[in-house]
C-alpha cells in the first residue's frame, strides 16, 4: 500500500491504482513490454494475478467474472500480439455491455509509429470496439487515466475500456496522486428518468388490457430485478426476456414467459404480436429478437426505457422513450402506479392457450440422449440456482429454453457477438467471482476446442467448474441451417472424423472426466459432477447428432411465423 | 435532407478519427468535416455536413453525443447560423478568357491569390451553395484544380 505524495514508478502506480479500485483479480499474460510490471507483481500479495494460456481467454475470463459479480473485469496483456489477441473478447464485452478494463503494454513512446518489435496500434484497432480508450503518454497521467477508465467502464451503459501503457511510462518515476474524483466533461449519462415520462408510462400501464414486459440485460446490470418482480406481480403483467435478460424475473413464476425472438417460446412471440402495450426495459430491439421489423408488435403502444439514448428508435420506432437507469425507471414506476388494478385474467388465459398449443417438450428414449434432457436435468438438480455459462450454438439455445433461471446474474453467454470459444474461459472467470453457487458450463464440441487451452487454468486453480460438453460431433447450429435452408449441403460441419476423445483430452490436462450416452447415465454423471468440488470436471454427453432447435423464426421472418418442427418444415402457425 | 452539425470536442489526438470512424462504422453519410481549435486551446470545433432522413439524423446526433471526447453537439440546421466555406480555384488563363474571368470573379467577390502566364488562382468565401454556383459558372473556362475547405459554421449572436 502506497500513499499519495510518494515517489513511485509507473508499474507501482499501476498496482496502487488497482488497489484503490478494489480489484481482486487480474487475468493476464506477461511479455516484453510488461517486464517491469511483472517484476513489481512478483511481490504484490493483495491482488491475485491469474495466468491464462491465451489472451483471448483472459478477456473472456474477465467478462465471466464481471457478469457473475457485477464488478469490472481486469485484463493485463503485453504489446503487439498480446494486445491483438484481446480483440475478440473486447468486442464481445462491447456488444454485451460488460464493464472491462483492459491494460496493454506498448513499445516505448520513442518507438511508437516505427513498426517496432511487437508494436501494434491497439488504440487505433480497438477504437470502434471499446467504450473509450487511452494511450498514456506521461507517467504523471497514469493514475488519473486509470481512474477514468474504471469510471467509464462502470458508469452509464457499461462497456470495455482499454488503457495502453508504453514501456517507458511504466518505468518512469513521479509523485503518486490518486484523484479524489473524476470529471469527464463529455460523459454525463442520464440516470434519473424524466418524471413526466414515468407518469405517462404508469397511466398507460394502468389502462392496458394486454401489457407485456420485454426485459433485456440492462435490468440485470442495473440490479433492478427486485423492482421488476414487484411491479410485474403487482400489476399481473407477463414478462418475456431476451437471452441476456433471463434470470431478471424468476423462470419458475407463472408470469414468466421465457425468452422471445428467433428461438424464443411460441407463446412469447405470440404475446408480442398481440399485446396492446409493450414495455421494453434495458433491451435494444436486436434483430434476433424482432425478426422482420415491420411486423414486430404492430398492435402495441411501445414504451422503451434504456440508459443509452442511441438504443431508442434505432431499430424500432417507439411511442414513449424513457432514457435513464432501469432501476430508477422501475422504482419510479412502482411509485407512480395508481392503486386501482386492471383485471388481466383474460390476457393471461390467452397466453396460457398459446403455451398449451405449442409447449416446450421433448421425447426421451432410454437408449439415446437428448440435449434437452441434459439441460432439464441440470435445471432440476440445481433447482435453477446455478450460474449457467454457455458457448454458442444449438446447446446455447436449448439452455435458454430448458434451464429455469431463478435469479439474476445466472446466465453468462455471448449474445451480441455470438463468440464461439467464450464458454470455457468465461466459466472460469465466473468461478473466481462466485464460490457459493455451482458454476455450470454448457459447451458445444466445436466451441470447446476454441479455447480448450484454458482447461489448464481451471485445473491449476482447482476451480470446481462443471464442464458439460454437449457433444453432437457437429457444428450443430450451422448444420441445422444447412438442413433447413441450404439444400442439405453439409459443408464442413461434421466433426465426427476429426474430434478428439474429449475424456482423454480432459484427463491429459489433469481434469476429472466422465461420459454419458443415455438418460440414466447422464442423470448419474450430473449428480456426480455436481457433488465434486476438488477441481473441474468434464462430462462428455454423447447426444443424438442431428437434433434441431425448435421453435424457430427463420432469419428475416416475422416472429409470429415460427417453424415448429423438422418433419414438416412448412408447418407454420 | 442536409444537416449542419457543430460539435465541440476535446482537442486531443485521435478525436477526429473517433468521429470519422463512427460515421463509417454506422454507415452514416459524411459530406464534409472540418476541424480547428477554438478560443479555448483544449477544445476544438468540428463542423460536419451530413445528409439523411430525420430518423438517421437523430441517430447521428445521439451517436456523436455518445462519444466520450465530444463535449457539445448542436444541429445548426434549423437555428440562426452563419455558414461559410473557402474555395481555392485554379483556372487556365488565356487572352480570350481573361477579361470574363476577372469579371465573374468580381461578381463572386473573389480575390486573386496567384497569377502566372497560363494560370490564375482565385480565393472565394461564401455559403457552400454560393461556392457550388461559382464552380459551375467557372467550369467552362477550364478548371485546373480546386480545393474546398468544407463548411464551417457558428450560431448567430443574440440581438
Ligand atoms: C468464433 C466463431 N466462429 C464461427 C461461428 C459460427 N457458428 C455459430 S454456431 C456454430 C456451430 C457451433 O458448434 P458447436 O460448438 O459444436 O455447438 P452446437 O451448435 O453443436 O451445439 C458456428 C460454427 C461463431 N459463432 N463463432
Ligand atoms: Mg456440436
Amino acid at each position: 500500500m502506497h500513499t499519495n505524495g510518494q515517489k513511485l514508478i509507473g508499474s507501482e502506480i499501476f498496482f496502487e491504482c488497482l488497489r484503490r479500485e478494489n480489484v481482486e483479480y487480474i487475468f493476464g499474460y506477461p511479455g516484453g513490454a510488461l517486464l517491469k510490471v511483472y517484476e513489481i507483481l512478483h511481490d504484490v500479495v493483495d491482488i491475485k494475478h491469474i495466468l491464462v494460456r491465451h489472451e483471448q481467454g483472459a478477456t473472456h475470463m474477465a467478462e465471466g467474472y464481471s457478469r457473475a459479480t457485477g464488478r469490472p473485469g481486469v485484463v493485463l496483456v503485453t504489446s503487439g500480439p498480446g494486445a491483438t489477441n484481446t480483440v475478440t473478447g473486447i468486442t464481445n464485452a462491447y456488444m454485451d455491455s460488460t464493464p472491462l478494463v483492459v491494460f496493454t503494454g506498448q513499445v516505448p513512446s520513442s518507438l511508437i509509429g516505427n513498426d517496432a518489435f511487437q508494436e501494434a496500434d491497439i488504440v487505433g484497432i480497438t477504437r470502434p470496439i471499446t467504450k473509450h480508450n487511452f494511450l498514456v503518454k506521461d507517467v504523471r497521467e497514469l493514475a488519473s487515466t486509470i481512474r477514468k477508465a474504471f469510471f467509464l467502464a462502470t458508469n452509464g451503459r457499461p462497456g470495455p475500456v482499454l488503457v495502453d501503457m508504453p514501456k517507458d511510462v511504466l518505468n518512469a518515476e513521479c509523485i503518486f496522486e490518486w484523484p479524489e474524483s473524476v470529471e469527464i466533461r463529455g460523459f454525463k449519462p442520464t440516470i434519473k428518468c424524466h418524471s413526466n415520462q414515468v407518469q405517462k408510462a404508469a397511466r398507460l400501464i394502468a389502462d392496458a388490457k394486454r401489457p407485456l414486459f420485454y426485459i433485456g440485460g440492462g435490468v440485470i446490470s442495473a440490479g433492478a430485478s427486485e423492482e421488476l418482480r414487484k411491479i410485474a406481480i403487482d400489476q399481473q403483467i407477463p414478462v418475456t426476456m431476451t437471452l441476456q435478460g433471463l434470470g431478471a424475473f424468476p423462470g419458475d413464476h407463472p408470469l414468466s414467459m421465457g425468452m422471445l425472438g428467433m428461438h424464443g417460446t411460441f407463446w412469447s412471440n405470440q404475446a408480442v404480436s398481440h399485446c396492446d402495450l409493450l414495455i421494453a426495459v434495458g433491451a435494444r430491439f436486436d434483430d434476433r429478437v424482432t425478426g422482420k421489423v415491420d411486423t414486430f408488435a404492430t398492435q402495441a403502444y411501445k414504451i422503451h426505457n434504456d440508459i443509452d439514448p442511441t438504443n431508442v428508435d434505432k431499430n424500432i420506432k417507439v411511442d414513449l422513450p424513457v432514457v435513464g437507469d432501469s432501476k430508477d425507471f422501475l422504482a419510479s414506476l412502482i411509485e407512480a402506479m395508481p392503486k386501482t388494478k386492471e383485471d388481466r385474467s383474460a390476457w393471461l388465459a390467452e397466453i396460457e392457450e398459446w403455451r398449451k398449443q405449442c409447449p416446450l417438450d421433448y421425447d426421451n428414449e432410454p437408449d439415446s440422449l437428448k440435449t434437452e434432457f441434459v439441460i432439464d436435468e441440470v435445471s432440476k438438480q440445481t433447482e435453477g440456482h446455478a450460474v449457467i455459462v454457455t458457448d454458442v450454438g444449438q446447446h446455447q439455445m436449448w439452455t435458454s429454453q430448458y434451464y429455469k433461471f431463478t435469479e439474476p446474474r445466472s446466465i453468462i453467454t455471448s449474445g451480441g457477438l455470438g463468440t464461439m470459444g467464450f464458454g470455457l474461459p468465461s466459466a472460469i472467470g465466473a468461478a473466481f467471482g462466485v464460490t457459493d453457487r455451482p458454476i455450470v458450463l454448457f459447451s458445444g464440441d466445436g466451441g470447446l476446442m476454441m479455447n480448450i487451452q484454458e482447461l489448464v487454468t481451471a485445473v491449476y486453480n482447482k476451480l470446481p467448474v462443471k464442464i458439460f460438453l454437449i457433444n453432437n460431433s457437429y457444428l450443430g447450429m450451422v448444420r441445422q441451417w444447412q438442413e433447413l435452408f441450404h439444400k442439405e449441403k453439409y459443408s464442413f460441419t461434421d466433426l465426427e472424423a476429426s474430434n478428439p476423445d474429449f475424456v482423454r483430452v480432459a484427463e491429459a490436462f489433469g481434469c476429472k472426466a466422465l461420459s454419458a450416452n443415455n438418460p440414466e447415465s447422464a442423470r448419474n454423471a450430473i449428480t456426480e459432477a455436481l457433488a465434486y468440488h476438488e477441481g473441474p470436471v468434464l462430462v462428455d454427453f454423447r447426444v443424438i447428432r442431428k437434433d434441431m432447435v425448435f421453435p424457430m423464426v427463420p432469419a428475416g421472418g416475422s416472429i409470429s411465423d415460427m417453424l415448429l418442427a423438422r418433419l414438416n418444415p412448412k408447418t407454420m402457425v | 435532407m442536409k444537416h449542419l452539425i457543430s460539435v465541440l470536442v476535446e482537442n486531443k489526438f485521435g478525436t477526429l478519427n473517433r468521429v470519422a470512424s463512427m460515421f463509417s462504422a454506422r454507415g452514416f453519410n459524411l459530406e464534409s468535416i472540418s476541424i480547428g481549435e477554438t478560443e479555448d486551446p483544449e477544445i476544438s470545433r468540428m463542423t460536419i455536413v451530413t445528409k439523411g432522413e430525420d430518423r438517421i439524423i437523430s441517430q447521428v446526433l445521439k451517436q456523436l453525443n455518445r462519444l466520450i471526447d465530444t463535449i457539445k453537439v448542436t444541429d445548426l440546421t434549423h437555428q440562426p447560423h452563419v455558414e461559410r466555406e473557402l474555395l481555392l480555384l485554379s483556372l487556365k488563363l488565356g487572352k480570350s478568357t481573361q477579361h470574363e474571368i476577372f469579371e465573374l470573379a468580381n461578381v463572386f467577390k473573389g480575390k486573386v491569390v496567384d497569377i502566372k502566364q497560363k494560370s490564375i488562382t482565385i480565393e472565394f468565401v461564401g455559403s457552400p451553395e454560393k461556392i457550388n454556383t461559382a464552380i459551375d459558372l467557372f467550369r467552362p473556362f477550364g478548371i485546373r484544380e480546386l480545393a474546398r475547405s468544407g463548411a464551417v459554421a457558428i450560431h448567430r449572436g443574440e440581438s
